[in-house]
């Protein structure tokens, strides 16, 4: 099949399946007016049930936190793939691999930015409940932390900082502590992941029970995921710049 | 809807349109970083600050990492086997 | 009008469809994928949306009386976001095998061999 003929056949049945889908999506509601009962249901019960100021925090680790475990498998699983994939036919070491040369300016700002981001990380992770932030969100920043090392800085440093043996056990104890706890609250009596802590006061730091620990226990695994695969990545960019192969 | 909106969706139209017909692979990460960028207003406008979060982080750092980690490594074996 | 942005999600699905089709490169497949994803991102935050509603978060702001938007949603794309990168990188890795094998990152070069 030529390539002209399958660009035509694409176009003709792309034009059908968005007539279906705009068909399809002519039956919501209007943009602008959810009406819903349930989204206004959780916002009107999260802080006297749970004391979370947060609602999306809390129907992420919570209310729906059955899904974000579903979540944290997929991403647990990639990253496992994914180093397994790679590091099946790498034809050099670590220590063969010739950094660039970068000037002083540049590694200092890099390691400043990178502790800074390091903080904020953190941050974002223990306020999932009160701000906008949690678990995924300050997963990702502190991940991004330690990117910062690697291309600002120069590639040794970030793999002293976060080698595999560091990562990989990073992530199977974030994804284990989430699993536990689900246990841990069946044991208790409740429901497998069901808020059994107490709920604290609400706007402090300890308030929402379950939920801050469950965002660490997430933060943890989504860092360390992306640190696998940031490690995995990291040494392929410096696939043109080592010494000599195996 | 407010005009905040309507230029973050035609932002965002004409940046998908622009990482699809990119044909050069590195010129479409960079591309896809600039999408990213307007996918965070738009998630900004429909007033959801943590899906904007997790979008900046990953739209701006993570994902052209993975991708230029694996066009580096393409264009490594591909000079090694021209040699 | 009323109606642009459900549009803008179809529009942003049949454009990463396109480029999916007539792509002559595995990793312009996968960036491709990504754009598809990032279509049911805008629906979903699309639906919960609310006219002059505001963020769900109510640090500061009374609970009741006050306009905000669906958090649900919210929280399934926030989390699928994350992940998404975790896939891409899994669909690199295999495009990466793919050219080990084949040499090439043309699809159409590949004949699978049984």
């Amino acid at each position: 099949m030529s390539r002209q003929l399958r660009t035509g056949l694409f176009l003709v049945s792309a034009l059908g399946l968005g007539a279906l889908l705009v068909w399809g999506l002519v039956g919501l509601h209007s943009f602008g007016n959810y009406p819903g009962p349930y989204g206004d249901l959780i916002s009107s019960l999260t802080k006297p049930q749970r004391h979370t100021a947060n609602a999306v925090t809390a129907v992420v680790f919570d209310y729906r936190g059955f899904d974000t475990l579903g979540e944290e498998l997929i991403l647990f699983v990639s990253a496992g793939a994914t180093a397994m994939l790679l590091r099946e036919t790498r034809e050099y070491d670590v220590s063969d691999i010739v950094d660039p040369v970068r000037s002083d300016a540049t590694r200092a700002f890099g390691a400043l930015a990178a502790i800074v981001l390091f903080v904020l990380g953190l941050n974002v992770v223990a306020h999932g409940a009160l701000t906008p932030g949690g678990g995924f969100q300050g997963g990702v920043v502190l991940a991004a932390a330690f990117l910062t090392v690697f291309l600002a800085v120069e590639y040794h440093a970030f793999h002293r900082l976060a080698p595999a043996w560091f990562s990989e056990p990073l992530e199977s104890v974030g994804v284990g502590s989430y699993l536990v706890y689900g246990l841990v609250a069946l044991a208790i009596g409740g429901s497998y992941l069901e808020n059994v802590l107490p709920y604290g006061t609400w706007g402090r730091l300890t308030s929402s029970g379950s939920i801050v620990l469950l965002s660490w226990a997430s933060g943890l695994a989504v860092c360390g995921g992306f640190l696998v695969i940031f490690g995995e990545f990291a040494q392929e960019n410096m696939a043109a710049r080592h010494r000599r192969s195996k | 809807m407010i005009p905040l909106q309507v230029v973050a969706i035609a932002f965002t139209a004409l940046g998908a349109l622009a990482v699809v017909l990119a044909r050069d692979i590195v010129r479409q990460a960079i591309l896809f970083s600039i999408y990213g960028f307007s996918l965070v207003a738009l998630f900004l406008v429909f007033q959801a600050p943590d899906v904007a979060l997790s979008s900046l982080v990953v739209g701006g750092a993570a994902y052209p990492l993975v991708l230029v980690g694996a066009i580096a490594r393409v264009r490594a074996m591909q000079k090694r086997d021209a040699e | 009008m009323s109606f642009v942005p459900y549009a803008l999600a179809v529009w942003i699905f049949l454009v990463g469809l396109y480029g999916i089709v007539t792509s002559r490169n595995l990793i312009h497949i996968t960036v491709c994928v990504t754009v598809c994803q990032s279509a049911t991102y805008v629906l979903l935050l699309a639906i919960g949306y609310r006219t002059k509603g505001t963020a769900p978060v109510f640090a500061d702001i009374p609970t009741e009386g006050r306009r905000v938007v669906d958090p649900i949603v919210q929280s399934l794309t926030l989390t699928d976001i994350v992940v998404s990168v975790a896939v891409a990188a899994l669909l690199l890795s295999f495009a990466l095998k793919a050219f080990e094998h084949h040499r090439s990152l043309d699809p159409a070069e590949m004949e699978l061999k049984g």
